[in-house]
């Protein structure tokens, strides 16, 4: 996973609510075995007319939104499905932010895995940071996830939260998985345990 | 000693599986069963073999093709028509032998939704956790296991490591008591709780179920209303595990036997929420507040009783909340004012994770009995298994629907999401007894309504939105 450290990019205004996942990457294009190439994809319904020409008025279609990086939106962004294929989208799109009031919850862990930083910052600042989006190519926003703080192109600064452990990770770009594995002792010992306290759980093997 | 501190049934099963709690307060939870699809889990298994991994406990996991699999025809994955499609499939089909995941064929009898054959096999049980790659994996909390759906990564995380690392999770409590009316079932209870407390409401918390209405529902009312947890923005919604869990889960395929059901059912019984824990978040309603309930928006918090009316965006304060629902107006093709029972319908759609089981089945037949499906209607009854399946047509349910002139189709997610054959056209009208109405959702440009199986099946017989209660 590429580390995410400071990000100074274009951002798009999407001023909507419940941006639901069928929205990001409808089911018809899950049928891939592959994480990248789903870009082209990205927002379908809102992108794309049926015979597949752009929607000129969708802001990813126009200049120089063609080129964000950073997505600013309203609440409950990404609920609906588990679907990774919706941070595979959007970063293969070039998106590495999306900022946002508030996220559903299963979108905001799949964006961690992705290198996506999810960052929750109160409605009445995104609206703000909507207007500065519509400065066109002047509204480079800068999201800085070592201090922790988004600025604005006059350059205000605005402090956001993060867990240390999630920040650590993407900081660093590490596999979650290999973080993990460091305490296969600790796991080692908790199955153990398990044996003797829940012995009744009945394994799959008989299945096959 | 003093007494420790009263845990809600939540807190109890996350404390039981916590390896290890990290400086910041992550956890590395253990994870006792992972259920695998085709859709979620083709990258996750090409990233062990990208890192030279394999299962850490493959005795735990189990997996099955659902979303792709087409519901009339042959349904051996050569057949399936869409190459996409069948590539998903036969990469599970591969995958599985390669990684050696216990797998269900698709000729297999006990093949259906993932959802479905968990509980019926008894895969999923009180006080364990489960995960898959599917949000809808919720719905096993229905037997008061902590289940949650997990994106491709964590699929991954869990083969490799049998644990994910989570954040520990709000509880909320959603109380609801009372009779429920003529007419109404689990699918209108769950609809009229994601109506009040919104699509964001569960966010951030795991949801448990609580309330004489709740434990009155049988085991597969319970398991509509945990389906639809996430509608409502929570990963999993509980209910406690009590008499009418138990005697669903003993006897079934994969569940414990002899001596281990007793120590098991004796676990199971100090699970329920202890008096006086702490809720973060508490919800309460009554069955007055519920009626047989329709769907009107793209969103499934959007939602009327029957007899309602299409809300006017005029009425709502916030522009931006305006403008969005006159968007989905337009989408869904109403007009402020209109009668639900005005709506014609084109489409009917009874099946999926939220409502193929065979109590939904028998719901629907009750209503199609004698009477015909209203011209120029398809309607679909998609049984969610092939258990289910069987023990419809041993009751003679297939008959029924048949003559009724609906199409009687074999197992999978069918028309809850268009990734197999089975979709709706653009500007056509569903009811559909499936969980999500989001554009686009059945197909391009299709209209969903959410409602319930019974609601789905008078919907089929009178061709627009009829008030079940009303159909003797």
């Amino acid at each position: 996973m590429e580390p995410f450290t400071k990000l100074t990019g274009i951002a798009a205004p999407l001023p909507m609510q419940n941006v639901d996942t069928d929205k990001i990457i409808p089911a018809r294009f899950l049928k891939t075995i592959k994480r990248s190439g789903l870009g082209v994809h990205l927002f379908d319904p809102l992108r794309f007319n049926k015979d597949g020409s752009e929607k000129p008025e969708f802001v990813l279609n126009q200049e120089p939104y063609r080129k964000a990086e950073i997505i600013v939106a309203f609440e409950n962004f990404g609920c609906g499905s588990s679907r990774e294929h919706a941070p595979w989208a959007l970063l293969d799109f070039g998106i590495r932010c999306i900022i946002a009031p508030d996220f559903a919850d299963i979108f905001f862990n799949n964006s961690f895995k992705n290198g996506i930083l999810p960052v929750r910052l109160p409605r009445a600042v995104c609206n703000q940071l909507i207007e500065d989006t519509k400065m066109g190519g002047n509204a480079r926003i800068t999201v800085d996830l070592e201090r922790q703080v988004v600025v604005r192109p006059n350059g205000e600064e605005i402090p956001f939260e993060i867990d240390a452990f999630r920040k650590h990770l993407l900081l660093n770009g590490l596999d979650d998985i290999g973080q993990t594995l460091q305490h296969s002792t600790s796991i080692d010992s908790y199955e153990a345990r398990q044996e003797q306290d829940r012995s009744w759980m009945p394994t799959t093997m008989t299945a096959a | 000693m003093s007494a420790s501190k009263p845990r809600t049934l939540f807190d109890k099963i996350w404390d039981a599986h916590v390896v290890e709690r990290l400086p910041d307060g992550t956890c590395i939870l253990y994870i006792d069963r992972h259920l695998l699809h085709e859709v979620t889990s083709p990258q996750a298994f090409e990233g062990l073999r990208a890192a030279g991994r394999k299962l850490r406990r493959p005795d735990l996991h189990i997996a099955v093709a659902d979303h792709n699999i087409p519901t009339k025809g042959s349904r051996i994955p050569k057949d399936i028509q869409e190459e996409d499609s069948r590539i998903q499939v036969e990469t599970l089909e591969k995958n599985v032998k390669e990684f050696g995941v216990p797998y269900i064929p698709i000729l297999d009898k006990r093949q259906g939704i993932v959802h479905i054959i968990g509980p019926e096999l008894g895969l999923s049980l009180p006080g364990t956790t489960l995960v898959c790659g599917d949000s809808h994996t919720s719905t096993h909390g229905a037997l008061g296991s902590l289940a949650f759906g997990i994106g491709t990564s964590e699929v991954e995380h869990v083969m490799a490591t049998q644990t994910l690392l989570q954040a520990p999770q709000k509880n909320m409590r959603i109380d609801v008591t009372g009779t429920l009316g003529l007419g109404c079932s689990a699918k209108d209870v769950v609809l009229a709780i994601i109506g009040k407390i919104t699509t964001a409401g569960g966010n951030g918390h795991v949801i448990e179920y609580t309330g004489d209405t709740i434990v009155g529902l049988d085991m597969a009312g319970r398991m509509t209303v945990s389906n639809m947890t996430i509608e409502g923005g929570a990963r999993a919604g509980l209910i406690a595990p009590d008499q009418t869990t138990f005697d669903y889960i003993k006897g079934r395929e994969f569940a414990p036997k002899g001596e281990a059901w007793d120590k098991a059912l004796a676990y199971w019984k100090t699970l329920p929420t202890d008096p006086g824990a702490h809720y973060d978040t508490q919800v309460f309603m009554t069955s007055a507040e519920i009626a047989p309930m329709v769907t009107w928006g793209t969103t499934p918090g959007q939602v009327v009783p029957v007899t309602g009316i299409v809300p006017n965006p005029m009425d709502i304060e916030d522009e931006g909340k305006r403008a969005q629902h006159q968007r989905m107006l337009e989408y869904m093709g109403l007009t402020p004012g209109q009668h639900m029972t005005d709506l014609a319908i084109d489409v009917v759609f009874i099946g999926s994770c939220t409502n193929g089981r065979i109590e939904d089945i028998r719901a629907a037949a009750q209503v199609a009995k004698g009477r015909k499906v209203a011209d120029g209607v398809q309607a679909l009854v998609v049984p969610g298994s092939g258990l289910v399946k069987a023990q419809a047509e041993a009751e003679g349910l297939d008959r029924i629907l048949l003559e009724a002139g609906f199409e009687w189709r074999d197992p999978c997610c069918s028309m809850c999401l268009g990734m197999n054959p089975d979709k709706i056209t653009a500007g056509q009208r569903c009811a559909s007894t499936s969980n999500r109405n989001f554009e686009g959702r059945q197909g391009i440009g299709g209209r969903t309504h959410l409602v319930s199986p019974a609601m789905a099946a008078a919907a089929a017989v009178t061709g627009r939105f009829a008030d079940v209660r009303q159909m003797g």
